[in-house]
């Protein structure tokens, strides 16, 4: 019951540490060999942790490292007569990748453009500057992005504001008589950025067909350099 | 009674000879500090660690009950809201308590900055401190997400968007933040993990190294004008001042850092009860798509640079200044860790300071507000005002409809209703003449989309004919100068204006 007996160190914190005192030399006799016993011991335990970090590491950067097309999938957007010529749509879809805990998270919306007969554009919902939902207005024929205030024409071409490119586009095809798009993956600027300039894509696309020359004439084309900012 | 008391003391010595931690406590809660520390300056680090220790046990309440999972998480927070005793409360307290923290961290950091107090030896503690601000910020950032509703969906959709600019890199890294290919219920329990295990775990660390670094170095001695600091006297000096001037910490200093913490946390109470919990709001549904995501507070001042910066610029900005301002706040004390403590004498500092505070506060009110965000249902809520529309002519009249049906009005107001993104179009007829109105909004330009798809040659004309009566009520419409001179040139009689 001698507390303060004990506590003689408290005033290290403030000073170098004092003198140890003189231990008995023949105690740390075996001083070498202990030594190397520790450092051995440290070494195993190392090379136990590189083994340990293999696993790890690999759980940890598992989703980082999965590949964009093991993602994707050809998902059913319906039939064809969903989508009246000259409209566009919000849709939406369960992600083809999901867990019951999900919930509403794996449904992910979607604007789908039907041009004319089998002339489709299917946009991510995403704003392509910082991902928040655009939004589609028929009349002014623009999608405006709520968050700041991004907007594109419809075919989804960049019309003004931050974004520095169109809407993301998913493939899709028509078969059976509906409509299919791949997707699995939220679109971002990374995993899209390949897919760039929709400008020259629908232009491939349309070339000869009269729904392309259609939408050709559809899309304010020559813009003055000034717009683009 | 002497009896109980002696047994309470047996009691006491009973543990402190087998724990021994009471003494050295004691001693530290009594140590010397310069009387000129005792300040209402130097209360808001200890206040910032009363909130912390606040925010660990209202969370480790809510976490009684909050669901993690992407299905079932905005349930839970109704259900704390509603069906729990008294959890609205709790999350009102935790909600009101991240934002007193951050807004402490800030006000300590500032009082650090501008008092000099990072200076030798304590560059250590500062840069700790650095670090405990991001981690901090990290906590706001992740426990929004937990807060998972609209808002907190769309802001990881930011955040992703954001990481996938890195260069190289930035695909993996939206996989490895996300868990996966869409922001779902591995997001959630990532952000769960962060929240609860990961960040809080670091902060406790560090807080201690940041505390322990005070206790060992001692509080910053008040500056006073002149007095330099020098590594090679310093610590003398303020052995001897502790020396001269020294109080006990307990109680002679610490009655202000006691009293202000008890007025911070009944600030916490008050807001809490006051305004309650914080959302939330929608329910985490992508597919509704009629919300205007916005961040929490302390954010809010990065998501007006995010709409201000241009395209162009965006992506380095976005990873370049973080690493630059990162890299000042570290290197700070290892660079400037002499010389002049005391503001007066440091205008560099303040200057700093002031610039930082006013554009931070600039953006973050620009963010309450989001002037450069379309407003949505502008077109179908404000009729135009029946003043803009007397003495008009049917077809100016029909131009009044297509600028409203046109959602012409999400962008630019008009009778002081309608979007802030383009310039309000009241007396738009004073400074474009008819041609300069007709080439803006078929052609668009200056962040105006053109309209030459969306309008038909007769609502093209009605419009710009409605547009041309929009001057104010006595000012002059603008005219093309050089109409009048070519018209001059040619002999025909001057019939000016359009």
């Amino acid at each position: 019951m001698i507390p303060s007996e004990q506590l003689p160190q408290t005033d290290r914190t403030m000073t170098e540490p004092t003198a140890e005192p003189v231990k008995d030399p023949s105690i740390a006799a075996g001083h070498s060999r202990r030594t190397f016993l520790f450092k051995l011991a440290l070494v195993v335990n190392g090379a136990v942790g590189v083994v340990l970090a293999i696993p790890i590491v690999g759980y940890l950067l598992g989703p980082a490292l999965k590949k964009t097309s093991a993602d994707n999938s050809w998902i059913n957007l319906g039939p064809l007569s969903n989508f009246p010529e000259g409209e566009t749509r919000l849709v939406s879809y369960r992600n083809p990748i999901t867990t019951d805990w999900d919930g509403q998270t794996g449904d992910i919306p979607a604007w789908v453009r039907r041009v004319s007969g089998d002339t489709f554009q299917v946009f991510a919902i995403n704003c392509a500057h910082l991902g928040c939902p655009v939004r589609w207005f028929a009349q002014s024929k623009l999608f405006l992005c709520p968050c700041h205030g991004g907007a594109y024409y419809a075919d989804g071409s960049r019309a003004s504001g931050p974004p520095e490119r169109g809407l993301f586009e998913y493939q899709h095809k028509v078969s059976n008589g509906t409509l299919m798009i791949s997707a699995g993956r939220m679109p971002t600027l990374a995993n899209e950025a390949k897919n760039v300039t929709p400008l020259t894509q629908i232009e491939t696309h349309i070339q000869g067909s009269p729904a392309g020359k259609l939408s050709a004439i559809d899309q304010p084309q020559p813009r003055c350099s000034s717009c683009q900012t | 009674m002497p009896d109980l008391k002696q047994r309470g003391l047996d009691l006491y010595n009973w543990f402190e000879a087998r724990l021994g931690l009471g003494t050295p406590l004691i001693e530290v809660a009594e140590h010397e500090v310069p009387n000129n520390t005792a300040s209402w300056w130097y209360v808001f680090g200890s206040a910032a660690t009363v909130i912390f220790v606040l925010q660990v046990m209202t969370g480790v309440l809510l976490a009684l009950v909050y669901a993690p999972t992407a299905s079932n998480a905005w349930n839970s927070l109704q259900f704390l809201d509603h069906n729990v005793h008294l959890g609205w409360f709790l999350r009102a307290m935790h909600g009101w308590g991240s934002d007193f923290m951050v807004a402490i961290v800030l006000i300590h950091m500032v009082q650090v900055f501008l008092f000099g107090a990072y200076k030798f030896p304590r560059e250590l503690t500062w840069i700790i401190g650095v670090f405990l601000l991001l981690l901090t910020l990290g906590m706001a950032f992740t426990g929004q997400v937990l807060r998972f509703d609209q808002d907190a969906y769309w802001g990881l959709g930011i955040g992703a968007s954001i990481l996938s600019r890195v260069p190289l890199i930035g695909g993996p890294l939206v996989g490895l933040m996300l868990g996966g290919p869409i922001i779902a219920g591995n997001t959630l329990s990532r952000f769960f993990a962060l929240h609860v295990f990961v960040i809080p775990g670091i902060l406790i660390a560090m807080v201690g190294m940041h505390v322990w670094m005070v206790l060992r170095l001692g509080i910053n001695d008040y500056p006073m004008p002149g007095r330099l600091v020098n590594k090679k006297t310093y610590l003398a000096d303020y052995k001897e001042m502790e020396k001269k001037t020294g109080i006990p910490f307990v109680p002679d200093a610490a009655w202000k850092d006691a009293a202000f913490a008890a007025a911070i946390m009944l600030a916490v109470i008050a807001c809490a009860l006051w305004f309650g919990p914080f959302g939330p709001s929608g329910q985490p549904d992508p597919t509704i798509i009629e919300t205007a995501p916005k961040p929490d507070y302390f954010f809010l001042w990065l998501y007006a640079v995010l709409a201000y910066l241009p395209p162009a610029l965006e992506t380095p900005v976005l990873f370049i200044m973080p690493v630059i301002g990162i890299a000042a706040l570290i290197l700070l004390p290892l660079l400037s860790g002499e010389g002049e403590k005391h503001v007066s004498r440091r205008p560099a500092a303040v200057l700093i300071v002031s610039v930082i505070a006013v554009s931070l506060g600039v953006f973050t009110h620009l963010g309450t507000y989001t002037p450069w965000s379309p407003i949505m249902n502008a077109w179908s809520s404000d009729p135009i005002p029946v003043s803009y529309l007397h003495n008009r002519t049917p077809l100016e009249r029909e131009g009044a409809i297509v600028l409203q049906n046109k959602q012409c009005r999400n962008c630019h107001s008009i009778g002081g209703e309608g979007g802030l993104r383009g310039p309000a179009l009241d007396t738009v007829a004073t400074h474009m003449t008819e041609d300069q109105i007709i080439r803006q909004v078929l052609q668009g330009g200056g962040n105006m989309p053109a309209y030459g798809n969306a309008l038909n040659p007769s609502e093209t004309t009605a419009l710009v004919k409605f547009l041309t009566t929009l001057h104010g009520h006595d000012l002059q419409p603008a005219v093309d100068a050089s109409r009048r001179v070519v018209s001059a040139a040619t002999a025909t009689p001057p019939t000016n204006k359009q």
